[in-house]
């Protein structure tokens, strides 16, 4: 059998869009460019430092039992603080559970993340109040939600008229097999629905690589279902930033849907559970630490002038803060308390649950438990 | 809802959502051929004409999207009655209903709420293909967080459906398909979507149904009567998730009898819930074993077969006869 392999590097380099080189260097393109200022690019270099740090802290507590699992974003800060930083506030975002640079960038306090890791709740955080919704963890489920929340957001504006906001949902390279994504990209097609699917394509999914989820490249699953998809250089935070900025404005202004495929590396495991020793060889990790999506700006700061060594200094040394911070504010976290498994089951008054409520309660206030 | 002319369940329920759809500006209809066609069953017939696309949606055939979708419009404020065209179709849509819609209130702590309403319709009886003619209670009510009713007739099915759509909470709403052209009077209801009813009144054995077998049970209490003078209490459950067992517990208490009836296999199904219960409430008031008459454990026959597989008067007067020691 003929397999159609299109994963050869200079292929896939080359029909990436960057604005930053791995070196440092910056690009410019015809389409997609972004004109950011030096506090700009101070802010997104202090964002991805800063989720690096809360990503390293929590794998470190996994490690030492304070969480029971935790699936580090390690390699795609670039992907999510691009992405994080083009939403406007009444944008609202679909994330999946590794999105902890996003969710940064929508004001969710890290301490709530650590929460559900924890074990001590479900959920963690309002997600009216960031328009970040909780993360599904059954794979691609959020795309469809995505979908309908755009539409509501259509019928508030009237079919007729722009949108006005938009919404982004996140998934990953092994959730473009899903049936429900496929089945979201069908919905948003056909309803014009303001949506970006922002698909960070990490390379593996758990031990699976790209090639056993598709035979071509992502981004160009979008034709197929009738809106443009576009494939970025996801280490690069100022062409993710410019691509999605593009990608929500389209669908702000009632143009419909776009796939964005950021292009990056998942540097860590899945989770603290997995062992990536099994399925993949280091060089692949040391080819991609070259294309570290920290590093680069760093480089550009320094080389252009908009940072200089004092202020990467401040931001490494507020990282250490927020990580001493986690670490005592992880431990902090109570318990939830025995009956609160029932406390929010149904909106209204349920007989079962009160009943069974009572005799937990009942049971435990007899010392048992 | 005024008295009238009787008209049948589909129509009843035709109103229901019409009704819903004037009153509250957040109510939307959607689901595969709910707007131009009116619904397979017609069901939705009308609605788009006087709401349009913005609030009767037609979707693409795609059972996972509508109740995905449904879940984000609900998010965004919207209050989405969705139509699964048949029982065996809801199938690809069980992930977004048990992982998704059931769970939701729970982990957002009671932050948000999600009323959808779901509507099936269910069960045999018209001489359908495979995978129209299923009973899929069971696989929902087992899923904390969602709620489960079912009406038996025009009058019900307008105000359940109508109280389906106003709670905050996802309802299951299952239709029973072959009593679509059934007719009552609409009228006021004194029950809460959630309260189980008498449907007859009797004293030696207590038969519970719900859905398409409360009439098939009404019936078999009818003959009993006229033809051996026993007298049946039958009770029409209403609600599957919560189960008010009530006065299913006050009936068996008296009768010292029962029978649990329903269209799905009898093995794991609702009637093994309430054969538990009401062991458990009326032990030493039972003169017989609860005895539950249903499907056999094999898929839904071909349709030259489903009179056989489905509960018919015979079979529960069966299993009367053996409760009462006959």
């Amino acid at each position: 059998m003929h397999v159609r392999r299109f994963e050869g590097h200079a292929l896939a380099m080359a029909e990436l869009l960057q604005l930053l080189t791995p070196e440092g260097e910056r690009r410019h393109d015809p389409t997609y460019d972004v004109d950011v200022s030096g506090e700009e690019l101070r802010a997104l270099f202090r964002d991805m430092v800063l989720v690096r740090r809360l990503d390293t802290e929590a794998h470190a507590l996994q490690r030492h039992g304070e969480l029971g699992l935790w699936p580090p974003l390690l390699g795609q800060e670039a992907a999510q603080i691009g992405a994080g930083r083009a939403l406007h506030p009444a944008d609202y975002v679909f994330p999946t559970y590794r999105e902890h640079g996003v969710a940064w960038t929508r004001g969710v306090d890290p301490v709530d993340l650590l929460a559900l890791f924890r074990g001590v709740t479900n959920g963690g955080y309002d997600p009216a109040a960031h328009n970040f919704a909780l993360a599904t963890i059954v794979i691609g489920d959020q795309t469809l939600h995505a979908v309908g929340y755009a539409m509501g957001v259509q019928r508030d504006a009237g079919l007729d008229a722009a949108p006005g906001s938009a919404v982004i949902s996140f998934f990953g390279d092994g959730a473009s097999s899903q049936g429900d994504v496929n089945e979201a990209f069908v919905w948003a097609a056909v309803n014009d629905a303001p949506v970006v699917f922002f698909c960070q394509n990490n390379q593996w999914a758990i031990s699976q690589p790209l090639h056993r989820q598709t035979r071509i490249p992502l981004y160009q699953r979008a034709e197929g279902f009738g809106f443009p998809g576009i494939r970025v250089d996801g280490n690069d935070v100022l062409a993710v930033l410019a691509v999605t900025r593009a990608a929500l404005k389209r669908a702000r202004e009632g143009r419909g849907p776009s796939l964005v495929e950021a292009y990056t590396y998942r540097m860590g495991a899945h989770t603290t559970s997995d062992d990536p020793s099994r399925y993949r060889v280091d060089a692949e990790l040391e080819l991609w630490r070259l294309k570290d999506p920290i590093e680069r700006v760093r480089a550009y700061l320094l080389r252009s002038g908009a940072g200089d060594q004092a202020f990467i200094d401040d931001v490494t040394a507020e990282a250490e803060d927020l990580g001493a911070h986690l670490r005592e504010a992880c431990r902090a976290l109570p318990d939830p308390s025995p009956s609160a498994m029932f406390d929010h089951v149904y909106a209204e008054p349920h007989g079962l649950v009160a009943e069974e409520q009572q005799w937990w309660q009942e049971y435990l206030g007899d010392g048992h438990g | 809802m005024a008295m009238g002319e009787p008209v049948t369940l589909a129509s009843a329920l035709n109103r229901a959502l019409a009704d819903a759809l004037e009153e509250d500006p957040a109510v939307l209809v959607m689901g595969e051929d709910v707007g131009r066609l009116g619904g397979v069953f017609r069901v939705t017939d009308g609605l788009h004409d006087k709401h349009g696309d913005a609030r009767v949606i037609d979707t693409p055939l795609s059972e996972s999207g509508i109740i995905g979708a449904a879940i984000g419009l609900a998010m965004r404020g919207y209050r989405p009655v969705c139509e699964i065209q048949f029982d065996g179709f809801v199938f690809p849509a069980f992930d977004q209903i048990t992982t998704q819609l059931a769970k939701h209130h729970a982990r957002s702590e009671g932050r948000t709420r999600l009323p959808v309403t779901i509507r099936i319709p269910y069960g045999g009886g018209i001489g359908a293909v495979e995978h129209h003619s299923e009973s899929p209670e069971a696989y929902f009510a087992h899923t904390a967080g969602l709620r489960i009713v079912t009406c038996s007739h025009a009058r019900d099915g307008y105000q359940m459906l109508r109280q389906a759509i106003a709670c905050d909470d996802p309802v299951i709403f299952l239709e029973p398909k072959r009593r679509y052209w059934d007719r009552a009077e609409l009228g006021p209801v004194a029950e809460d979507l959630f309260q189980s009813r008498v449907v007859r009144a009797g004293t030696d054995a207590t038969v519970i149904c719900y859905g398409p077998t409360v009439r098939t049970c009404l019936e078999a209490a009818g003959l009993a009567d006229e033809e051996d003078g026993v007298s049946l209490e039958v009770i029409d459950l209403r609600s599957l998730s919560p189960l008010d067992l009530g006065s299913v517990i006050e009936s068996v208490a008296r009768t010292g009898r029962c029978v649990v009836v329903h269209e799905a296999p009898v093995f794991g199904g609702l009637g093994a819930e309430i054969a538990a219960r009401v062991t458990e409430h009326c032990f030493f008031s039972l003169e017989a074993p609860v005895l539950r008459v249903g499907a056999p454990h094999a898929p839904y026959p071909p349709s030259k077969l489903e009179h056989l597989y489905l509960p018919d008067v015979d079979r529960i007067l069966d299993a009367v006869d053996t409760v009462r020691g006959m």
